[in-house]
């Protein structure tokens, strides 16, 4: 076990791959010599070379659209998206491209490429720098999205996605990058299956689900709860496509109650898809609607009102009152 | 070949030259730019003092071997266009003009090249061996593929404009990767006795209307700055459905190529000799490390975008009837007579191969079995996803509602002895 930063963890596990397989490699803006614009990078250009930690063009469907071209010669491509709202010149490349080679060419080809993407607010940035675009992606078949909350599964997740056969999109929670946890870089443990959800707090009254940068956020609104004596299980989704409705349903069969909190915009985003699946899957077993806590229909705020935005411990605490009031 | 002396627009003219630019510039609205051109119209060959060479390479076997593919090719569009008609296919998208540009660039390939089509390249696809058939299945809907590009390094058909020329860029850096690496590898092990890969180089085909998107740009950038070894294949046709080029572009698209640094030639697309001059030149300079090459064939698109196009709407027939002229075809007939290379048997022969190939199209169309969507199902992911399995089971089930008994079927019920090759797949 070692204690690291969750931008350290990735950077490990970067290392760690670039090390155990010859066709892997790494693209990006600035990820050479700077080693990215949050280090998550730092000195793996000095350790492998500009063969295999490609700094290119400011051009993200350049990069994308590369990367598969690579994957296609079967090499192992990891792009990294410099921030969350720049990845949209890149989205028909991820949409129409990457997501649907295997299929459109009948199962014969694949692409496992791997798409870093920092993402969420709650770094006092400035336009397109703090947006989360994951509901975007999940709705196209072939992708696979994964965000990691800790450490431990920070350095696991890059790792196990580079081994995925499908196309796999990293979303990183950057306001956690400074996050430090245990990692254990010997074993994944619990962390094997990187598309499975983690009960990481057993309770009897509500569920809260959170991803990503909101994990946090939920444990301490539950610890806040228990105050009032109210008994909260927290499930870290871990996997955003697909998404594991077993352990969700699961929780929310046995709360009765379930809160779903994400940074992103409310409407149409994976909230509502939980929401929806669990009222098929557990309908009898619900003693309240199940209430979504996200971000407001509107561009991302600038950043002098972004807690105004972002979802903290009262609004999930609010949900949670309003929950358990049925 | 130095680098003072790189392949560029800038060649000596001929009179053919001078007569087809003059057209160019009349039809353009634009200065008219040196073009590469060996076989005039009228079937005589000129020289060219980079090109000549490459020219002097094709006996008369390749050159009957170009007329027949072009033939086929052409006999293959108009049987395609018919089964559009009734019905058989949801549409097609024709080449009839572009013949030499296809045929020339593509018989230029090796077998170790790869190749990115967009969505017209039936051409090339005839000279990469893919089984022109297998091309139908994505217009008559059974298939957005239809045929396994490892078989003959020739990937599958790209409808969004221009997505695959940076997939061509990266198969191309891929390409410079492995021969690193086996550099690398036989470095390490001077005894070993191995033969080596052949070079390979990567083609991309795009058409005027393409070039005027961004990821053309792009990864020509991306080619620029790693040097891969990619050839950029635009025909320009000069229409992208009802924009004409002189819209999309003041200068000649192959001038585009000086502002990324690598050259850009511009071919009398209609000359199959020419073509394939240019572009064995072109895939050699990628093979050999020297960087990336964009070719220009200057050719027309005589009839519609697709089969639910209707040019007639937007251009002047005059235009279409000044490029018959040019035919492709026609010109490479007149110099095989005039040389003595090919005679009316020959050519009786080749219109017979044809019409074979368009009887084998047409049954073979009616032939195609329409898919299971399980196939689907199986194929969004490669690796096991509970959604797709959940709803798979769904499917099952709700289907399963559907099936007739014995007691209300016609015909007695029999297990179908393709359910397990089509059942549950993962």
């Amino acid at each position: 076990m070692t204690t690291m930063t969750i931008a350290k963890a990735i950077n490990e596990g970067l290392r760690a791959t670039l090390d155990n397989n010859p066709r892997t490699l790494l693209m990006g803006e600035d990820i050479g010599a700077l080693g990215g614009v949050y280090r998550v990078t730092d000195g793996l250009l000095a350790e492998f070379g500009a063969d295999r930690v490609v700094d290119t063009p400011l051009a993200e469907s350049g990069i994308i659209g590369t990367a598969i071209g690579l994957a296609l010669r079967g090499y192992l491509p990891v792009c990294e998206i410099q921030f969350d709202g720049f990845v949209f010149p890149g989205f028909n490349q991820i949409t129409t491209q990457l997501a649907k080679m295997h299929a459109r060419s009948n199962g014969s080809l694949t692409v496992p490429v791997v798409v870093r993407i920092p993402y969420g607010g709650g770094i006092g940035s400035i336009e397109h720098h703090s947006e989360s675009p994951e509901a975007l992606f999940a709705h196209t078949a072939g992708l696979r999205i994964i965000t990691p909350s800790n450490a431990h599964d920070a350095y696991w997740m890059i790792r196990q996605a580079v081994e995925c056969q499908d196309p796999v999109i990293v979303f990183e929670p950057k306001r956690r990058y400074w996050l430090k946890g245990e990692v254990n870089t010997d074993s994944p443990g619990a962390s094997a299956d990187p598309f499975k959800a983690h009960v990481l707090r057993e309770g009897t009254d509500a569920t809260v689900v959170a991803y990503g940068p909101l994990v946090p956020v939920a444990l301490a609104a539950a610890d806040a709860a228990a105050e009032d004596g109210h008994s909260i299980e927290v499930i870290d989704l871990r996997s955003i496509s697909p998404i594991d409705f077993d352990t969700v349903t699961a929780s929310a069969k046995k709360t009765g109650r379930l809160v779903v909190a994400h940074e992103a915009p409310t409407f149409g985003g994976i909230g509502g898809e939980i929401a929806a699946r669990i009222s098929e899957r557990a309908f009898l077993s619900l003693e309240a609607p199940v209430i979504r806590v996200g971000g407001f229909h509107m561009p991302y705020p600038v950043a002098k009102v972004e807690e105004d935005y972002l979802p903290d411990i009262d609004r999930i605490l609010e949900a949670l009152d309003r929950s358990l009031a049925y | 070949m130095g680098a003072t002396h790189l392949p560029s627009t800038e060649f000596d003219q001929t009179a053919a030259d001078d007569q087809l630019e003059a057209e160019a510039e009349a039809q353009l609205g634009s200065p008219a730019e040196p073009m590469v051109q060996l076989l005039a119209p009228d079937g005589t060959l000129g020289t060219d003092p980079v090109f000549s060479a490459y020219a002097d390479r094709l006996d008369g076997k390749k050159l009957r071997g170009f007329y027949a593919d072009m033939a086929k090719i052409r006999r293959f569009d108009v049987e395609a266009t018919a089964l559009q008609r009734q019905g058989q296919l949801a549409l097609w998208v024709p080449l009839t003009g572009q013949e030499a540009a296809q045929i020339g660039s593509g018989r230029a390939s090796q077998p170790q090249d790869y190749i990115f089509p967009t969505y017209r390249e039936h051409g090339v696809a005839l000279t990469r061996n893919v089984d022109l058939a297998e091309l139908l299945r994505q217009f008559r809907g059974v298939s957005n593929g239809g045929w396994n590009p490892k078989d003959t390094n020739f990937h599958l058909y790209t409808l969004v404009l221009a997505a695959q020329t940076p997939h061509a860029v990266g198969y191309a850096m891929g390409i410079q990767r492995d021969q690193k690496l086996a550099a690398a590898a036989v470095a390490a092990d001077a005894a070993a006795d191995r033969p080596a890969e052949p070079k390979a180089a990567v083609m991309v085909y795009f058409g005027d209307g393409a070039s005027s998107e961004g990821d053309v740009h792009e990864s020509m950038v991306f080619a620029a700055s790693y040097n891969a070894p990619v050839v950029f294949f635009c025909q320009n046709n000069h229409w992208a459905i009802s924009v004409p080029s002189s819209v999309q572009t003041r200068i000649p698209l192959s001038n585009r190529a000086k502002g990324y640094g690598f050259p850009g030639i511009r071919v009398d697309g209609n000359d199959a000799i020419a073509v394939h001059a240019v572009t064995e030149w072109a895939l050699e300079h990628a093979r050999e490390g020297n960087g990336p090459v964009l070719i220009e064939a200057f050719t027309y698109r005589v009839g519609a975008h697709t089969t639910a196009d209707d040019p007639t709407k937007y251009r002047e027939s005059a235009e279409e009837t000044l490029w018959r002229a040019k035919d492709p075809l026609d010109r490479l007939e007149k110099y095989l007579r005039a040389q003595g290379l090919a005679d009316d048997a020959y050519f009786d022969q080749v219109k017979a191969d044809g019409d074979e190939l368009a009887a084998y199209v047409r049954k073979t169309t009616y032939d195609l079995e329409t898919p299971d969507i399980r196939t689907a199902f199986a194929n969004t992911y490669v690796e096991a996803h509970p959604l797709v399995a959940e709803e798979l089971a769904w499917f099952e089930e709700y289907s399963a509602g559907f099936a007739e008994t014995p007691e209300h079927s016609a015909e007695p019920s029999s297990p179908d002895p393709d359910d397990a090759a089509t059942g549950v797949a993962r």
